[in-house]
């Protein structure tokens, strides 16, 4: 089977990782996970710090490049090679244009501090995707008044306060009209009286169908809001399910001690 | 104090100002070039490209610069029959390219430390934010980590300038007839050194002046990001109110 063309088996399926294998010096971060998104899936990740969460989701988009294992984003396998560090993407051009594809909000927020809210969402739709600066400028302003920034548009990030700059961050991620959406601990880095209203934002998106992996600490929005849930312990899968089944009947000791360690 | 002779003087040494500025902005500007491309050399990553640079912002920075406008001026002299056979006498024996040639290459070894300064402080979250849109190598440097860092980098350079035009008076010493070339000249005319060194000093106090109120003026509009957010967003729908 080529690479690039959708098979019949990867239909609908939006997001296939398999056994992926990444560390870092020594220590192996992840050991062998595989994960697949149906389009439409939202998916959330949970696990301890360091249990490889953040790490799994860095991979997707190249972020870190995987020792081992194949990553597949809408049928697509990116393609990798071996060179002098390690593992390397074989095809930059195929890395950035799945990266166009897939976007990601972060921790912390990595707006662009010298650009105005507006030209942060503008900023990749121009000049990565070459849309027309109009139409862009158009579909910003949507988007801001979606996630309720639009009055923000033309102060510069400093200027917002953290769940503000996250919900423009979100915005700018919608912007490229991605495939999957990427959320990696969107809420940690917030005071918590400003948690409620990036969720709910998250929430949204989810009821409009999108697809989403969401690294998260937020159980309630774990249990209420995913499909699936994904419990990640030194580098293995060790409960995954619906969110009913895995909050109500874990199997593993482990998330039961997680899940009791975080309500 | 002669007021009358002094104000003479400044007239005369005004006719100095272009080949001071000239001076300092033409190898500013090819400096620049020549500095981005040592900083990109020593974060290369590659050890040999790294090594070159940094021998080199060691010796330039290290030694006088009247010394390395002597060894250009009068040392290059001695391979003139080479310098002929390469077509660039005609470069070496002009005293204005001298200077220029000393110049550049001594502001390129102090700028290239203050553009990898700039380079280096732009925030890694930025640049990953930047990657995970699908930005190639080029256009993130260009939309991103260049922005960022020239706006980190400018008050730095801007002492540089400063510095540059006040280096520029070493070019008298191989007979530039720029402002302490003209006053050096009218000294030995007069023998009246401190009312002309106080008119020389005075014209490169003005230049620098106002030089300083030009990048403050850049560094204003640049940085809008760091100042106060305006207090009420315009809006149209005020007027009605």
């Amino acid at each position: 089977m080529s690479d690039g063309v959708p098979s019949l088996s990867s239909q609908n399926e939006a997001v296939s990782i398999s056994n992926l294998r990444k560390s870092f010096g020594t220590l192996e971060v992840l050991k062998g996970v595989s994960l697949t998104a149906k389009e439409g899936d939202v998916i959330s990740i949970l696990g301890a710090s360091g249990s490889g969460k953040s790490t799994m989701l860095r991979c997707i988009n190249m972020l870190e490049v995987p020792d081992a294992g194949d990553i597949r984003i809408g049928g697509e396998t990116i393609k990798l090679k071996r060179g002098r560090r390690g593992m390397e993407p074989a095809d930059q051009r195929q890395v950035d244009r799945i990266r166009s594809r897939v976007a990601m909000v972060f921790q912390s927020f990595n707006l662009w501090s010298h650009m105005t809210i507006l030209e942060n969402v503008i900023e990749a739709p121009i000049h990565v995707q070459k849309r027309p600066r109009a139409e862009c400028v158009a579909e910003a302003e949507e988007l801001l008044g979606k996630v309720g920034i639009v009055d923000k548009r033309n102060q510069y990030p400093s200027h917002l306060s953290g769940g503000q700059q996250q919900r423009a961050a979100i915005a700018r991620a919608l912007a490229m009209h991605p495939k999957v959406m990427l959320f990696d601990e969107p809420t940690s880095a917030l005071d918590p009286e400003l948690v409620g209203e990036v969720l709910r934002v998250m929430r949204s998106l989810a009821e409009e169908g999108r697809t989403m992996l969401v690294v998260t600490h937020e159980m309630g929005f774990a249990r209420d809001v995913s499909n699936r849930v994904v419990f990640l312990h030194k580098g293995v899968v060790e409960e995954e399910g619906r969110p009913q089944e895995v909050f109500g009947a874990p199997k593993s000791e482990r998330f039961k001690q997680f899940i009791s360690s975080h309500r | 104090m002669d007021f009358v002779f002094m104000k003479d003087t400044f007239l005369s040494l005004l006719s100095g100002i272009p080949l001071t500025l000239n001076l300092a902005f033409t190898s500013v500007a090819f400096g620049a070039v020549f500095a981005m491309l040592l900083a990109l050399m020593r974060m290369s990553g590659v050890r040999a490209l790294d090594a070159v640079a940094q021998a080199y912002v060691f010796v330039f920075r290290g030694t006088p610069l009247l010394v390395q406008v002597f060894l250009i001026y009068y040392g290059l002299g001695q391979f003139r029959p080479t310098l002929q056979a390469w077509g660039l006498w005609t470069f070496f024996r002009e005293p204005y390219w001298c200077a220029v040639l000393a110049l550049t290459l001594n502001t390129a070894a102090y700028a290239s430390e203050i553009i990898r300064g700039g380079l280096q402080s732009v925030p890694h979250q930025q640049v990953e934010a930047a990657r995970a849109c699908g930005m190639s190598r080029f256009l993130l440097f260009r939309r991103i980590i260049f922005p960022i860092a020239v706006r980190q980098a400018l008050p730095a350079y801007g002492s540089e300038l400063i510095l540059m035009v006040k280096a520029t008076s070493l070019a008298s010493i191989i007979t530039m007839m720029e402002v302490t070339g003209i006053a050096a000249k009218l000294i030995s005319q007069t023998f009246r050194a401190v009312e002309v060194f106080i008119v020389a000093g005075l014209i490169y106090l003005i230049i620098n002046f106002i030089i300083t109120r030009i990048i403050m003026a850049i560094e204003w509009w640049l940085s809008p990001h760091l100042r106060h957010p305006p207090a009420v967003e315009p809006r149209l729908e005020a007027a009605h109110v």
